[in-house]
């Protein structure tokens, strides 16, 4: 056996330049561990159905104004003549007719329907961007305490644990009217946008928490990697080391805690609207929804029927997928 | 410089030492390490503050284009001499001087253009190379941050480094899992390569290689510095391997320096009590079995926490006098013999 180094290279699988054919360089092309993901993904069966129920959840949310031109009535459209003289719906199962599919409001006479395309729309834009900027807040935060350490690993560590600390829904019950009667007064309307924008501030608040603390973790362990040595030794600077050396490999991570923070957002969205602290009447809203149905549960049970079956089904499809994307990326933890 | 592939020497595998051009011992060193010290606070919960002093005042010196191996059990300081002289760690006391400047502070921006002349491979093949990465880029990030502008472009410049370290240019666009743990230690090399050092610190780089790979990369090693008169730091601790590359070694224990010279010497004629006792257990092929003359020492080292007094290696060395106790051995050289050893009572008779 020879043990000159080029002999080995002739007799390997990583055969000499010159010879090998070019058509069969086709199957010699890399995967990334980004495309082995991927096609680990799309073997899952869950994660199929689960990305295809939310993508289609997406679609609606986004064409809610084309859904509504094609149906026809909008969501601050009142029925009162298909409403009997106690303003409970006429007809079945809360007045299902081929006009109005989930029934209408009682009281009102509101589409049910239309609003549900609208408040899905509320809802997953309020979870969407929250869980947008707290991930962004918490990788900056813990990318900055674990590749740093010291006194910044010390100040950012003792802040997290600050925010950790506040009870948040009590802090968000104070905080929200608050700013609301700081900007708009007792009589002022306050514009639909404003409100949203005040929750994803709370939310963002108390949010970018269990992301820096992930991070954080993730980047100490990496960081004693030798190929941030490597890095080192070869003068790269810092932005190069954090965005480059590290960050791409933790965006799995990141990836999955921002796909399960996405439906935690929607539901305490609407926990926040149950409560009377998130979005306010006229706005569609799914939270709202339910607590004005709870007043008629014996009444009309078609009322909190529809939204707390699609907002039963939008979470769990969302914690479904971000499973199914931790096994995909991850795929020697264990289930 | 000509980076195509020469046939390669077709030395004996393994064991016997291949005598090597010796670099001209007139040469001025290209690297001088003086009195190196690293200290490592460690911090208790409640306990008070204990210092390891994991290198403590170590001297040596490697001329252009040759080898110094640093040899000595785990824990001893080697690693993280190598990284110190790589400026990856801040020296607590002492100078290192690379090509006549004093480089033990050099920080940010000037360490630049030294980052170019001093690199390091690394030991564990797996954890050296970015897995997000391809081998492609791992190699060019050298070039890309340093701004060098290679002619034909950095694919081109770091295809030629793929092809000098044995691997198919044509993987460029592979991810390090995709390969093995020889090809990707020469992964690591052509990065190490690629700003064209005078000085490789070579921390185990074959330690972590099955038996076979490590002949090839060692060979690889050798054939890169004949051709391209490097320097080597070779940290390691197969004694059969140093022996195979070095054309000088340092023998560390504790945190110091105990025994260095030129290989024959060192390995033929040790002075130092540790030393042999380090030589005496390597396995033999032409004695296989006991009776090898192997010195078997007693205990663990002492904790570089807490070193002894006088010389470090006393509370296991056979020979151990009051002297040892209370006065450290120089590292200077000792009659009989022309290497530097530091020990009052070196061995005279060479081992059998």
């Amino acid at each position: 056996m020879s043990l000159s180094p080029s002999d080995d290279i002739a007799l390997s699988e990583i055969g000499p330049a010159g010879p090998r054919p070019q058509a069969v360089g086709r199957e010699l092309v890399g995967r990334s561990p980004g495309q082995l993901a991927w096609t680990r993904l799309r073997r899952d069966r869950t994660a199929m159905i689960s990305g295809t129920v939310l993508a289609v959840l997406f679609i609606v949310a986004v064409a809610a104004p084309l859904i509504e031109r094609l149906y026809g009535v909008g969501p601050q459209q009142q029925f009162q003549d298909a409403l009997d003289s106690y303003g409970m719906p006429l007809g079945y199962s809360g007045g299902i007719t081929g006009a109005h599919w989930f029934g209408l409001e009682p009281g009102l006479g509101r589409d049910i329907f239309i609003r549900m395309v609208y408040g899905l729309r509320t809802s997953l834009f309020v979870a969407v961007v929250a869980a947008v900027v707290t991930t962004l807040i918490g990788v900056a935060a813990g990318v900055l305490a674990g590749y740093l350490g010291g006194w910044i690993d010390a100040v950012i560590g003792w802040v997290t644990d600050f925010a950790l600390a506040m009870p948040f829904l009590i802090v968000a019950l104070a905080f929200v009217p608050t700013v609301a009667l700081r900007f708009y007064g007792q009589r002022e309307a306050e514009p639909a946008l404003f409100r949203v924008a005040v929750i994803i501030v709370v939310f963002a608040i108390f949010g970018w928490t269990s992301a820096a603390r992930l991070v954080r973790g993730q980047i100490v362990s990496l960081r004693e990697r030798e190929f941030v040595e490597a890095a080192q030794a070869s003068g790269v600077g810092l932005a190069h080391m954090l965005f480059r050396q590290l960050l791409p490999n933790i965006w799995a991570p990141i990836l999955v805690s921002f796909s399960l923070a996405v439906p935690s957002y929607v539901t305490n969205e609407a926990v926040l609207s149950f409560l009377g602290v998130g979005v306010v009447d006229p706005t569609p809203d799914f939270g709202a929804m339910i607590f004005r149905s709870i007043n008629y549960l014996q009444t009309d049970p078609a009322y909190v029927f529809f939204p707390g079956v699609t907002i039963f089904v939008l979470v769990l499809a969302f914690n479904l997928f971000g499973d199914s994307l931790r096994d995909a990326l991850d795929p020697k933890s264990s289930r | 410089m000509t980076l195509q592939e020469r046939p390669l020497d077709r030395d004996a595998p393994g064991g016997t030492p291949v005598r090597q051009r010796e670099p001209g011992p007139v040469a001025e060193p290209l690297l001088t390490v003086e009195g190196l010290t690293r200290h490592f606070p460690v911090r208790d919960r409640l306990g008070p503050r204990s210092i390891v002093r994991a290198v403590d005042g170590v001297d040596f010196d490697v001329r252009p284009g040759e080898t110094l191996g640093l040899v000595g059990e785990s824990g001893c300081g080697k690693t993280t001499t190598g990284r110190m002289i790589v400026r990856l760690l801040e020296p607590t006391a002492g100078r290192i001087r690379f090509d006549g400047r004093d480089i033990t502070h050099t920080r940010g921006r000037a360490l630049r253009p030294l980052r170019r002349e001093l690199q390091i491979i690394f030991q564990d093949p797996y954890s050296s190379l970015n897995p997000r990465h391809t081998i492609g880029k791992i190699v060019g990030i050298p070039l890309q941050v340093n701004g060098v502008r290679p002619e034909g472009g950095i694919k081109r410049r770091v295809q030629e480094l793929l092809e000098v370290v044995g691997l198919n240019p044509e993987h460029y666009n592979r991810y390090p899992h995709e390969f093995s743990g020889g090809q990707r230690q020469r992964v690591g090399i052509a990065r190490a390569l690629a700003l064209r050092p005078r000085l490789i610190v070579a921390d185990e780089p074959v330690s972590a290689l099955d038996v076979s790979i490590q002949a090839q990369v060692v060979n690889l090693l050798r054939q890169l510095q004949r051709e391209l008169g490097l320097a080597f730091l070779f940290i390691a601790h197969d004694l059969a391997v140093v022996r195979h590359f070095s054309h000088r070694v340092a023998v560390m224990y504790l945190g110091r320096i105990v025994e260095i010279g030129a290989r024959d010497d060192i390995y033929r004629r040790p002075r130092h009590p540790y030393t042999r006792a380090l030589l005496s257990a390597v396995p033999d092929v032409d004695r296989p079995g006991g009776a090898t003359g192997r010195i078997r020492l007693a205990g663990d080292p002492a904790s570089p926490a807490d070193p002894p007094s006088g010389c470090r290696f006393r509370t296991r060395c056979w020979k151990a006098r009051d002297i040892c106790a209370t006065e450290e051995p120089t590292l200077s050289p000792r009659e009989g013999g022309t290497q530097l050893t530091a020990c009052h009572f070196p061995e005279t008779e060479p081992p059998q």
